[in-house]
């Protein structure tokens, strides 16, 4: 075999047979992927993509329009380089390659998304239980066409506002646990005749001849509605809104739907960018085992994957966090080292996995966590070692932040525990849930804040949001605040 | 294997529409942006594209999120040299190391973004128009505009109208081979029935060539003949065009220092600008004035610097000659627009004044007058006085005073805005 490509340019036919090379390597490691889909696409039209957050296609609204412009603002002024790619989550899955980059990084790209990404999102089960990869295109061809009748219909502002309103609930239109199906007509049948069945088992005259109560008056207190707190905001928004049109309805559900979508995104970050970063490495040293690519090629690969896993400390410049890239590939190379050579400290901690085979382990650990699982479950000493990871803490009673834990044998099973929980929906998105509709009273809406930690909200922010509420609600609507020893306050009170 | 697909030559501007989206929606903070920038530019590149900025508070999206205070911990990477317990002074400003994303390294308070020229024109001019104009008037210039008129049998090309010719070809099909297809029908069975009683061979090869040579006729019906195109028709009809033109009247006596021109001149500009980018087929003509007034060009109108002594009335006399010349006939939708400093010597604004209400008013559809007194508050001068007795009358007349820059651009929003005609004073 010779090399596939030697310059730095690329040509369909190439990035064909790069494909091609690509999943004959990823077929050895049994990654099992959607088909592929590639497209090569300009900067303006990576532009473009951005701002409708990767979506081929999306509904018309202004806000997408200042993403845009925010993008190639900064673009333009050289502050920001764009992407090398984007990816979507459908079937066939839809990678787009920037035309700009060279031919090692549409073939690191295509191993990355094509292959890295794919299985991904064909193997996780937020992706599994929560996306339909083959219906979402169909999805947002249906909402972007529903919208743009809308606003021939209603007018321009009408749906723009409804829109706003519903992107300001967006973080809270998401369902976490399936909700059960509602049964059908035949299976209530059924279970009105099983109901009568057993009544008529369980019938005894002898009931009748007790003396019976008075009926009691109702104690003039009803019921409270719902029966338990709803933290789908949009949902219950959607069902019982009593001011909403149906068209309306229809557009917070377009926003809830496209939030869903984004869930399992949202919560699978580091695991998602670590499986696909890992798996290009792979997949590209494969490609150099083979003799399939020469030693310049390698040298640029090196150099971009370097740049991609890179780390920096607290204190460096340039210093953004911890880079999933970075945490989610050296996750991935460390559970495959303690499965193939584990030491005896792997032996203490990961007694179920260490020496088992790696490729299993690892397909497991894809298919079955999300971030905070996955840190909680596989971070090791060694990488926190590596990472020297290390914990501050911020409380209310101190006057000073303190360092609640470090990278050492005293330390490790909270650091691991803090970074798994740092990951947790819940610590950035508030818990609020909807607790009382006054269905036979005034119908306001009461939401509660349950105050993890007596974390409070940003008032200023938490206002403007309840008036995207009441828009929405059309009846007062109130948000209150739990803290941990049930005390209700804080009531934030906005008239429609 | 993948399926690869090169989208490079589809679509760039995808986003145009979100982006004309928000232009709109902030279009009040964008319009207050461009009139501060049309005061602070020199009037060259008056029509020029620009940078504007947004206030971020008014474009920020409000969500749920935590704020400051409460308890939390957040992971760090590059530990140095901290061990468990360490105390740290809190950070001045930060609200601790969760806010950090709240922030996200932008802090300017103004969100900025560059609109283009057409952009830039477009919230310029917006609701702007040249009041009371007609447009029912045919002229003798037609304008006219193709409208459809069924279909034809010749044509170009390009307008061939597919599914009326494919109509016609059904059709001439059916009507072409249907006899024959009732005569193969009949061969056909007297075929069989000929094989199935053994008739003798000739017989049989007769009747064969007689269904071949039907079949060979059938097939000769061509699918599409010349005579099945058909095309779209497309006849003109005349429109009813607007005609108009616009009169520049500039005073540009010694009187009007470099600060009064440089106000009338933008006024004039901002007028320029709107006329030709709004209408087509406007006529602009130049007049300016110091003791005689003459016709001018708008390079000399705009950027020659000649003066003198003040005759108002010379240039409203030359106006009138050329209307009288020029757009006495054909409908003519005629404007004015006068900027002066109103300084007239003795009998020149009375009569002037008298000028005007008698034989330019008649013949205008809308004169405006713009004054650029020495400061806001200076007296009345004399040819305002004499101007004000017209405006009394409500008509097509409007009078403003304009003595700051800034102040151009919502006068001239105020005098051309839509409906003014109605509403003029």
């Amino acid at each position: 075999m010779s090399f596939i490509s030697t310059g730095a340019d690329w040509d369909f036919e190439l990035i064909e047979r790069y494909e091609q090379a690509i999943g004959e390597c990823a077929a050895e490691f049994n990654l099992d992927t959607y088909a592929n889909q590639i497209e090569l696409i300009s900067s303006e039209q990576m532009l473009d993509a951005y701002a409708s957050a990767g979506l081929p296609v999306g509904y018309p609204h202004w806000t997408y329009g200042k993403e845009f412009i925010r993008n190639e603002q900064s673009y333009r002024k050289g502050y920001q380089a764009l992407a090398y790619e984007i990816v979507i989550n459908s079937d066939p899955c839809i990678a787009y390659l920037m035309e700009e980059n060279t031919m090692m990084m549409q073939a690191l790209v295509v191993a990355h998304a094509c292959f890295g990404h794919n299985s991904f999102f064909k193997g996780n089960y937020l992706f599994r239980q929560w996306t339909e990869a083959d219906a979402i295109i169909d999805y947002l061809v249906f909402a972007r066409r529903y919208v743009m009748e809308c606003e021939e219909r209603y007018g321009h502002a009408e749906v723009e506002a409804v829109i706003d309103s519903c992107h300001a609930l967006s973080l809270h239109g998401v369902d976490r646990f399936k909700r059960p199906q509602a049964p059908s007509v035949r299976e209530e049948q059924v279970r009105a005749e099983a109901r009568r069945v057993y009544d008529q088992r369980q019938f005894n005259d002898l009931w009748r001849t007790l003396p019976g109560r008075e009926p009691t008056h109702s104690t003039g207190k009803k019921r409270d509605f719902p029966g338990e707190p709803e933290e789908n905001i949009l949902y219950f928004v959607e069902k019982h809104s009593p001011r909403l049109e149906s068209w309306q309805r229809e557009l917070v559900r377009i926003v809830r739907k496209l939030a869903q979508y984004f869930y399992p995104q949202v919560q699978t970050k580091v695991m998602n960018e670590g499986w696909a970063t890992f798996w290009h490495y792979h997949l590209i040293n494969r490609l150099y085992d083979k003799r399939l690519v020469n030693d310049g090629f390698m040298l640029e690969f090196l150099q971009s994957h370097t740049n991609v896993v890179s780390q920096r400390g607290f204190d460096e410049r340039g210093f953004a966090g911890i880079n999933p890239y970075a945490l989610g590939f050296s996750m991935f190379v460390d559970l495959k080292r303690i499965c193939s050579s584990p030491s005896a400290e792997d032996r203490r901690w990961f007694p179920e996995i260490a020496g088992t085979d790696w490729n299993k382990t690892l397909d497991f650990a894809m298919r079955n966590f999300k971030d905070e699982s996955y840190i909680g479950q596989f971070l090791s000493p060694k990488l926190m070692r590596d990472f020297h990871l290390f914990a501050v803490a911020d409380h209310e009673t101190e006057t000073e932040l303190f360092i609640d834990a470090i990278h050492d044998d005293n330390g490790y099973r909270r650091v691991r525990k803090l970074l798994s929980e740092q990951y947790k929906r819940e610590n950035s998105v508030p818990d609020i849930q909807v607790v009382r509709y006054e269905r036979d009273g005034d119908r306001s809406l009461t939401l509660r804040h349950f105050r993890a930690r007596n974390r409070p909200l940003m008032t200023e922010e938490a206002r403007e949001v309840m008036k995207h509420l009441g828009r929405l609600w059309g009846f007062p609507v109130r948000l209150e605040s739990m803290g941990a020893d049930g005390s209700v306050s804080d009531v934030l009170e906005s008239a429609d | 294997m993948a399926h690869l697909i090169d989208r490079r030559e589809n679509a760039r501007n995808k986003s145009a529409v979100n982006r004309a989206r928000f232009l709109r929606r902030y279009k009040e903070q964008i319009r207050r942006a461009v009139h501060d920038m049309v005061s602070e530019r020199s009037i060259t590149d008056m029509d020029r594209g620009g940078n504007v900025g947004v206030p971020r508070k008014d474009i920020n999206e409000p969500v749920f999120r935590h704020g400051r205070g409460g308890d939390h911990e957040i992971v760090h990477p590059g530990n140095r040299e901290f061990t468990k317990g360490d105390r740290i002074p809190r950070p001045e400003g930060s609200s601790g190391s969760a806010g950090s994303e709240a922030g996200s390294g932008e802090s300017e308070d103004e969100f900025v973004f560059a609109l283009s020229r057409e952009e830039f024109l477009h919230i310029f001019f917006e609701d702007l128009e040249l009041p009371r104009l007609e447009r029912n008037l045919l002229t003798g210039i037609e304008q006219s505009k193709p409208v459809r008129a069924g279909f034809t049998t010749t044509g170009s090309p390009n307008n061939l109208a597919i599914v009326r010719t494919m109509r016609t070809s059904l059709a001439r099909r059916i009507a072409l081979s249907a006899s024959i297809k009732k005569e193969l029908d009949a061969a056909t069975a007297e075929l069989t029935r000929a094989l199935a009683d053994e008739q003798p061979q000739g017989e049989i090869d007769a009747l064969r060539e007689r269904v071949a040579a039907l079949k060979h006729r059938l097939r000769r019906v061509p699918f599409l003949d010349e005579f099945d195109l058909r095309y779209r028709n497309r006849v003109s009809v005349p429109e009813p065009t607007a005609r108009a033109v616009m009169f520049c009247l500039m005073d540009v006596s010694a009187s009007m220092d470099e600060a009064k021109k440089d106000l009338a001149k933008r006024f004039f500009t901002l007028l320029y600008l709107f006329l030709t980018r709004k209408y087509e087929h406007v006529d602009l003509v130049f007049v300016r004035h110091t003791d005689n007034a003459e016709e001018v060009d708008e390079q000399t109108f705009f950027y020659d610097r000649k003066s003198g002594g003040t005759v108002v009335l010379s240039a409203l006399q030359l106006m009138a000659e050329i209307v009288q010349g020029r757009y006495a006939t054909g409908g003519w939708n005629i404007y004015a627009a006068q900027a002066s400093d109103g300084d007239a010597f003795g009998a020149d604004a009375g009569k002037s004044a008298r000028f005007l209400a008698e034989r330019i008013l008649p013949l205008t559809r809308y004169f405006a007058y713009l004054e650029t007194p020495d400061e806001a508050g200076a007296r009345m001068s004399s040819l305002w006085v004499e101007y004000q007795e017209i405006s009394v009358v409500p008509g097509s007349f409007a009078m403003r005073r304009v003595t700051r820059r800034d102040e151009i651009y919502p006068v001239f929003r105020e005098l051309f805005r839509k409906d003014v005609g109605a509403a003029a004073a």
